[in-house]
């Protein structure tokens, strides 16, 4: 039977660290995904799992350490934040292009500077061209069931890749909620045994892992690395359907919130999809046909079925809680602009920067923003594509 | 996924290309000739060698075979020429020649 408890984000990625009981996680603290290692060392101390603990000297190490521990046939995991993963950035690559199905407990802070602790998806943002598969949660339940899918998704053989469980920083990871934690058994066997065909522990069967590759080689295994990623969308699908149907929640690559008639769409990622789904509640109180859409899967990234259920509405507000500095808007605006140029879904969008280094991100300015789509519509008003909501002027 | 990767060139299509590009084999650096990046050559003088098996072990390609306690000629297939065999020879009888030729 299920239990409810109440738990921080980082206590219910913990949680399930536990009832998972991989083989080896190399760590280095940082602020605030500190507390994810400190519990699975706590766990490892009270002699509740038999994860291997290394303490390794920065993130750079960490993650070379889990890649050397994942091709040694290990179930491998680390943690980290901002610039923890910044730190990381080159392993990243290695370990996707390595074909390792890690898993990556990410608290998403932001990049420094101006320097600063708080949450927004800058760290997660900048690493998504590395060719790891990112999945955001909105609250803890969410960074909980998303880690019981990780190894799933990572693992399966049309896969090989390593994966990102993402959740905001101290929004999610601090803050105590409420939680339906499953029996050990039950999340055991649905994550299953680690059971690698290829591995450098393998007496009689030598393999190199990570080999220099010339030109006439690089090309086509980046090719079957991006097919690898195209192959994950399937499988996210699968495993999904498989433990809603097990476990009784969860989406596919969004959720779709009170979206089915509405003409003004917000797409948000992370935490603040719950502010915007309050939002919603009040302006459909007053008569507002309004939705949201909660991102989920980031990488690979779901243009078509966005642009599918963005088609019917008028106009699309895209949150970015980062900056790109690109001057026309954050990722998800760019990559979801061209998904709908791409679907000849010919609505108008526009991209919003919110929430930089933990700036709060409020109901009003939600209703501000579905206000602002309607006069875009309506009235004609010009308004910038891109622009910063919650700043001072 | 086992296959046998000496069937890979640099004319197979990617459906044939290894996950990551592992290799499923041991010791296939013998297979890479890095005597090509060769530009200066050692030449073993063997009248003048000792057989003190100084240079054997400080050299860094595995390139001078120690037979039954003996040196032999170097592995020209490997040897890149960078000449500290020469410099720890205490009877010159390793000199070190210009070019890639023996």
């Amino acid at each position: 039977m299920a239990k409810k408890d109440r738990m921080s984000g980082n206590e219910a990625v913990a949680y399930a660290i536990r009832q998972i009981n991989p083989d080896v996680m190399p760590a280095f603290p940082i602020t605030p995904s500190t507390e994810i290692p400190q519990m699975v060392s706590t766990y490892i101390a009270n002699g509740d799992i038999e994860t291997e603990f290394i303490p390794v000297e920065s993130e750079h190490s960490a993650m070379s350490a889990a890649i050397g521990s994942e091709a040694a046939g290990a179930r491998t995991l680390t943690a980290t934040s901002s610039c923890g993963l910044a730190l990381m950035w080159e392993e990243l690559l290695i370990a996707a292009s390595n074909r390792m199905p890690l898993a990556l407990a990410l608290v998403n802070r932001t990049l420094s500077g101006p320097i600063n602790i708080n949450c927004d998806h800058s760290d997660g943002m900048g690493a998504r061209d590395t060719g790891w598969i990112q999945i955001y949660a909105e609250n803890n339940q969410e960074a909980y069931d998303n880690f019981i899918q990780a190894y799933p998704i990572a693992e399966d053989p049309r896969v090989h890749l390593p994966i990102m469980i993402c959740q905001d920083g101290f929004i999610t990871s601090h803050a105590v909620e409420n939680i339906t934690l499953e029996e050990d058994a039950d999340v055991k066997e649905f994550v299953g045994e680690y059971h690698p065909e290829e591995f450098l522990l393998n007496p009689g069967k030598p393999v190199a892992v990570g080999p220099y590759s010339l030109s006439c080689y690089a090309m086509e295994a980046r090719y079957n690395q991006a097919q690898a990623m195209e192959n994950a969308k399937e499988v996210i699908v699968e495993v999904a359907q498989k433990f809603k149907k097990q476990f009784g929640r969860g989406f596919e690559f969004f959720e779709e919130y009170k979206t089915e008639d509405a003409d003004y769409i917000m797409v948000i990622m992370g935490s603040a999809a719950g502010t915007a789904k309050q939002a919603v509640d009040d302006l459909r109180a007053q008569g507002k046909k309004v939705g949201v859409i909660k991102l989920r899967v980031f990488r690979p990234f779901p243009a078509e079925e966005l642009a599918a259920a963005l088609k019917n509405c008028k106009a699309v507000a895209i949150m970015d809680r980062t900056e790109s500095y690109n001057t026309h808007g954050g990722p998800l605006a760019a990559e979801l602009t061209a998904g709908l140029y791409r679907a000849k879904v010919w609505i108008e969008t526009v991209c919003y920067t919110y929430g930089l280094a933990g700036r709060d991100f409020m109901v009003e300015t939600v209703y501000d923003i579905f206000n602002e789509l309607e006069d875009v519509v309506e009235n004609g008003k010009k308004v910038e594509q891109h622009k910063y909501v919650g700043l001072r002027k | 996924m086992r296959t046998d990767i000496s069937k890979i060139n640099e004319h197979s299509p990617h459906q044939d290309m290894t996950e990551g590009l592992m290799m499923f084999a041991a010791a296939t650096s013998k297979q890479f000739n890095t005597g090509e990046w060769r530009t200066n050559t050692p030449i073993f003088k063997a009248d003048k060698c000792k057989q003190c098996l100084l240079c054997a072990p400080v050299c860094p390609d595995s390139s001078i075979p120690v037979v039954d306690s003996k040196r032999a000629d170097f592995d020209y297939d490997h040897c890149k020429g960078c000449g500290i065999c020469a410099a720890v020879c205490p009877f010159d009888a390793i000199e070190m020649k210009e070019g890639q030729e023996v």
